[in-house]
């Protein structure tokens, strides 16, 4: 079964990271990679995403497509990359989310068409 | 048909229930669908039960029924009906599947009240009118909850099986919880819901299959025996005009006293195994003011023990008020007042709270602010039974006061 997990990143997680002195941040990229290198069996892709200030959004529920900065919630929560993993269910994929040393929030999303 | 047949009713299908779902699932490897087959079958049961009398085998009936429904709805699905041709009655499912039951209806990625839902449904098998009315929801509120989370569990792909065991502990502890809420929601209800289903039974039933399908895990002998003690006293918590009696003051003859031995025995044999955990302790607790022959009797040193023990493993603002009520009693009402007052912001809309302070404001010959503290109390609880209480202690002059506002 394949899910996407979507990456959160919060006001608070960038304020820590811009915080951190260069080898801290250095640290906290190895622990990334840590987990990416762990999973890599069951990754089937993914990205990081560039910032959401590169974000822009379409609307196509308004007659004619309106085009509009920025991404499609304004919040403090802002996706900031995903990745497909395949595992056999969501207490995997749980147990892949719950070790994510990134960003502090991820939510797990079962893909619909496994085939596309 | 009268309470007693409803009460045997519920029990006798509860029994099977689960069991019947897990060997269903067990054969057709479908949770969403062997659930429904079994709720369908429970329906018939108590269309039919009441009128034809208990059957003999009410597990086999309660299986032919579910089968055939099985056989009429799915006749397209070939390897479905295949399966469900060929099965007869016992099934002989692993002794843990009905525990994987319990954990799939108790999974984290299900909200609480789902969780609370579909235990009922699944494990004890309830129907949803029934949780409906137990709960005071609208039946199609709670037939959307469990069809939500049936759904979730199909299309995310909750797993159906125990916990491995670095998962255990949390999963565990989210079960006990699910028990816990459905424990405390039937034992707070009070005459407005005499009518419907008694939750308390079904939790203390809950816990009790846990603790035997899980024999040797302490937090669940220890909340089985926090179920039975409170149970034990039932019957001293209400007097005949159904006001709520105080623990202090409760005739304590009327406490079912080998139920409470049974209990202390189960929560002492946890004990040994050093492992303590919130449940365990709040069953010593509650043990200590049960083994107790009189309120004077009570040895109030080791409750307040008990609840060091148990702030250390899950500091509570509310355990500190209940450890401050302890203390009262050890080391007198300015000590107790003292340690109220650090909880003030923390627990300032929370009923109990400021009925303390009412209490030691009386006893420390402060009535004025008695009487505030027990009307803000007065405003912040829901529950009649306690309400009623308040009313009483806050005394006539209140009563006339609100009569007035009333004008």
């Amino acid at each position: 079964m394949k899910y996407v997990l979507l990456f959160v990143e919060t006001e608070q997680f960038n304020s820590d990271m811009a915080e951190m002195s260069p080898s801290e941040r250095e640290r906290a990229y190895d622990r990334v990679n840590e987990w990416f290198a762990n999973h890599s069996d069951k990754l089937r892709g993914g990205s990081k995403l560039k910032s959401s200030d590169t974000a822009t959004t379409v609307r196509l529920d308004r007659g004619e497509p309106v085009i509009i900065d920025g991404p499609f919630v304004e919040g403090k929560e802002i996706v900031s990359g995903y990745v497909e993993i395949e595992v056999a269910d969501l207490d995997e994929a749980l147990q892949a989310a719950k070790t994510w040393p990134g960003c502090p929030v991820v939510e797990i999303r079962p893909v619909e068409f496994e085939s596309m | 048909m009268t309470d007693a047949v409803n009460n045997q009713l519920a029990r006798v299908v509860r029994e099977h229930a689960s069991r019947l779902t897990a060997s269903l699932i067990h054969v057709t490897a479908d949770f969403a669908s062997a659930e429904d087959l079994v709720q369908d079958a429970v329906l018939a049961a108590l269309r039919h039960w009441p009128v034809e009398g208990i059957p003999e085998r009410p597990d086999a009936w309660l299986f032919t029924v579910a089968r055939r429904r099985g056989l009429d709805a799915l006749r397209r699905e070939h390897n479905y009906l295949a399966k469900l041709t060929q099965v007869q009655w016992p099934i002989q499912p692993e002794p843990d599947e009905r525990l994987r039951l319990i954990f799939i209806c108790c999974h984290p990625a299900l909200p609480r009240q789902a969780q609370i839902a579909l235990t009922l449904r699944v494990v004890c098998g309830l129907t949803t009118a029934q949780i409906a009315r137990a709960f005071l929801v609208h039946e199609t509120t709670m037939a959307q909850r469990i069809t939500r989370a049936k759904q979730k569990i199909t299309d995310a792909r909750i797993p159906y099986r125990i916990p491995a065991d670095e998962e255990l502990g949390p999963r565990l502890a989210e079960v006990l919880a699910v028990i816990y809420l459905l424990f405390n929601e039937g034992y707070l209800s009070t005459a407005e819901r005499a009518q419907s289903r008694d939750l308390v039974d079904d939790a203390e039933w809950l816990a009790s299959l846990l603790h035997e399908l899980m024999p040797t895990e302490p937090e669940v002998a220890g909340l089985l025996a926090l179920i039975r003690l409170h149970r034990a006293r039932a019957a001293a918590r209400f007097d005949l005009d159904g006001r709520l009696v105080l623990l202090q003051h409760q005739d304590r003859s009327l406490w079912d006293r080998n139920t409470i031995e049974g209990a202390t025995r189960v929560v002492a044999r946890a004990a040994k195994q050093q492992r303590p955990g919130p449940y365990q302790l709040q069953a010593a607790i509650i043990a200590c003011h049960a083994e107790a022959e009189c309120w004077q009797d009570t040895d109030w040193e080791q409750i307040v023990l008990l609840y060091d023990m148990l702030l250390h493993l899950a500091p509570s603002p509310v355990t500190r008020l209940h450890r401050a009520i302890a203390l009262r009693y050890r080391s007198g009402p300015q000590v107790a007042m003292t340690e109220l007052d650090t909880l003030a912001d923390e627990l300032d809309r929370y009923h109990l709270y400021h009925a303390t302070r009412a209490d030691l404001g009386r006893e420390l010959g402060r009535p004025d602010e008695a009487r505030i503290a027990d009307r803000r109390a007065l405003e912040l609880t829901a529950n009649p039974a306690e309400q009623a209480v308040l009313h009483q202690r806050i005394g006539y002059s209140y009563r006339e006061e609100t009569s007035d506002n009333d004008d």
